[in-house]
């Protein structure tokens, strides 16, 4: 199972690493206050910060899983990629974007602040910095432990290399160094992984060979010859497709609630937004972000579809490591297919490509903890800004500074705590995974209707994520053999699979969390004036005039331009 | 402030340099080609980082010219 690399492969990784400090090294004389360094200024460029946007989603955990789960639910998987992220994507970028750049809040738990009050922020601001780090430790424990399996590297020297990359370019250069490297990461990661694509589709006899090969397998497992290669088509029923769930847990639970939730309201992501250059190139980032995303499936989905035929035919000789149970481990397809394929030289570009993407995600990580944590917790609870706002600034620039380092430490004991309880850790991430719905469900009556108060936003914030708790801790998918994954506090309801659970939890949470809201607000005062909402609330902000410019220059065009591919590509692989 | 497109542009044409010309000293070598279907790999997309590279370069400098102006 053991992947050799020779000296041109190590070459390939040096010079990539050293381009990644260099950026962060020329970067550090420009950060000179806490915007600078956490904000980054405000002032990057529409199609670098749509690129980074996208880069910082694509961390290692969602390109070794995406792949596996290709090789499992076939086509099935690109409905995270189109149903489950470009109509949020449009709605972020058209009708979220003007409040959230337009309040001028550094973040998003500093908008729940302007718009409701600084309990919502507070609660906001600590479960979003604990998911952070966890997220960061988890995708940090899953690089160390392939790359000591697969490459026979040393755990503790890959985690604590990786990691401190990460540390120097984010110290040297804050947020703009962790965007402009995302960019180079994400050329990396698409190009790196390109040849994989298409040897693999080669040898498999292009995508009608790659059908024909399905036929038997998909046959097999009691499903229709072509369930592996369609999207839609077998989604009426859950024992029709592999994923084994609806159209409509598809659409409402995936493509609205989790959807909206994660692209919309994650930090994580709408941070590379709200470091634009301006409103109308902040409203674009998701927008630009949007159609590499509508392609990525050809990329990291279908090499994991292929690897099945591979898998299934003795004659490739194709190998996926076994866990104890028998089964393969998917989140290894990726890897094992550069071995398949890859000779020296293009294979150290894709294992640099594995390590991109995984620094973009943890960079991504380190910069979101780093604000939230500098904002919202230390600047609102521990220490206030005084009349005195070049020291402030100093102040700040410096805790920003110290974050980082604490940041990124902390992401390594949770690696180790990962490494130790992984079960616990798998179990913590889908926890908090559920905590965008209720925040959606939040943020777009706050938006929306201007009635929305504080205290109902809080209550439903806090209700929805107990529900989710409640929920996961009540029902468990089939055949779960322990309590991470569901029914710890009592069982009554079984799911077929563990993602319909996953999209039903989320589908409860947003819709208790907007009731409640809803009901609250209406029994409790409202203590904002329209006033001081006036930017926060739709009803209440001037609409957004694109008229001066050019039709090809407004967000609108491009967003019918993305809905359009995005609707063709359904309906070619319904 | 920097513009990303100079680091991005100089990484992939060193990049492109050293792939092509190992994949040029590793053409007769038949037995390492044979995984990736006996197709010259690092030939082919070397030549395609080398390209991207300079395009980006390209870019940057016209961009410069543009804002002198």
């Amino acid at each position: 199972m053991k992947v050799e690399l020779s000296w041109i492969d190590y070459s390939i990784i040096m010079i990539y690493f050293i381009f990644v400090l260099a950026i962060g090294w020329f970067l550090r004389k420009y950060m000179k206050n806490a915007n600078a360094f956490l904000e980054a200024g405000r002032s990057i460029p529409a199609w670098v910060a749509g690129l980074a946007f996208i880069s910082t989603n694509l961390g290692a955990l969602e390109v070794m899983g995406m792949a596996g789960s290709g090789m499992k639910y076939g086509m099935l998987q690109t409905h995270f990629y189109w149903i489950g992220a470009i109509p949020a994507m449009i709605f972020l970028a058209l009708f979220m974007m003007p409040f959230y750049y337009g309040s001028k809040a550094r973040s998003v738990p500093e908008f729940l602040k302007l718009r409701f009050d600084e309990k919502t922020r507070g609660l906001n601001a600590i479960l979003f910095a604990v998911m952070t780090i966890l997220a960061s430790g988890i995708s940090m424990y899953a690089l160390a432990i392939l790359m000591e399996n697969v490459l026979g590297w040393d755990y503790n020297l890959s985690l604590w290399l990786s990691a401190i990359i990460v540390l120097v370019y984010t110290y040297l250069g804050g947020l703009s160094s962790a965007i402009y490297n995302e960019v180079l990461q994400f050329f990396i990661i698409i190009i790196g992984l390109l040849p994989l694509v298409f040897l693999s589709l080669m040898d498999v006899g292009g995508w009608g060979g790659l059908k024909e090969g399905l036929e038997p397998i998909a046959a097999a497992g009691g499903y229709a010859p072509d369930a592996w290669t369609t999207t839609w088509k077998y989604t009426s029923n859950i024992h029709q497709n592999p994923m084994g769930v609806e159209w409509f847990g598809i659409l409402f639970g995936l493509g609205f609630v989790l959807s909206f939730g994660y692209w919309c309201t994650n930090f994580l992501i709408v941070q590379r937004a709200f470091a634009a250059e301006s409103k109308i190139a902040a409203r674009k980032v998701p927008l630009i972000g949007a159609f590499p995303k509508m392609f990525l499936p050809f990329l990291i989905i279908v090499p994991g579809i292929i690897a099945l035929v591979l898998f299934n035919d003795p004659s490739k000789n194709f190998i996926l490591p076994l866990d104890t149970a028998g089964n393969p481990i998917y989140d290894y397809t990726i890897i094992m297919l550069l071995k398949q394929y890859l000779p020296a030289g293009v294979l150290g570009l894709g294992i640099t490509a594995l390590l991109a993407s995984f620094m973009s995600g943890m960079a991504g990580n380190v910069s979101a903890f780093n604000t939230v944590w500098t904002y919202d917790i230390y600047q609102s609870y521990i220490r206030k800004r005084t009349d005195n706002a070049e020291a402030d600034d100093k102040h700040y620039l410096n805790v920003g500074k110290i974050t980082t380092i604490a940041g990124v430490l902390l992401s390594i004991a949770a690696a180790y705590i990962a490494s130790k309880f992984g079960n616990i850790m798998d179990f913590l991430q889908t926890i908090f995974s559920m905590i965008n719905a209720p925040l959606f469900a939040v943020i777009f009556l706050g938006m929306f209707w201007k009635r929305t108060t504080g205290h109902a936003a809080f209550t439903g914030l806090l209700t929805g994520f107990l529900i989710a708790l409640a929920h996961h801790g009540l029902t468990a998918p089939e055949g779960a053999n322990t309590l991470f994954k569901g029914g710890w506090l009592g069982h009554i309801h079984t799911y077929p699979v563990e993602m319909a659970q996953n999209f039903w939890t989320a589908i409860i949470a947003f819709s208790v969390s907007a009731i409640l809201t809803v009901g609250l607000s209406l029994m409790t005062k409202k203590t904002k004036s329209d006033d001081e909402l006036k930017g926060l609330v739709y009803s209440l902000t001037p609409h957004e005039v694109d008229k001066d410019l050019p039709w090809h220059k407004r967000p609108a065009s491009l967003a019918i331009i993305v809905g359009i591919i995005c609707i063709v590509l359904s309906i070619i692989f319904w | 402030m920097v513009d990303i497109r100079i680091p991005i542009g100089l990484m992939f044409s060193i990049l492109g340099v050293l792939i092509t010309t190992y994949g040029i000293f590793t053409v007769s070598d038949a037995g390492m080609y044979q995984k990736s279907l006996g197709i010259n790999v690092n030939i082919i997309m070397g030549l395609i980082m080398l390209i991207f590279g300079i395009l980006m370069l390209l870019s940057s400098k016209k961009k410069k010219k543009y804002n002198n102006k």
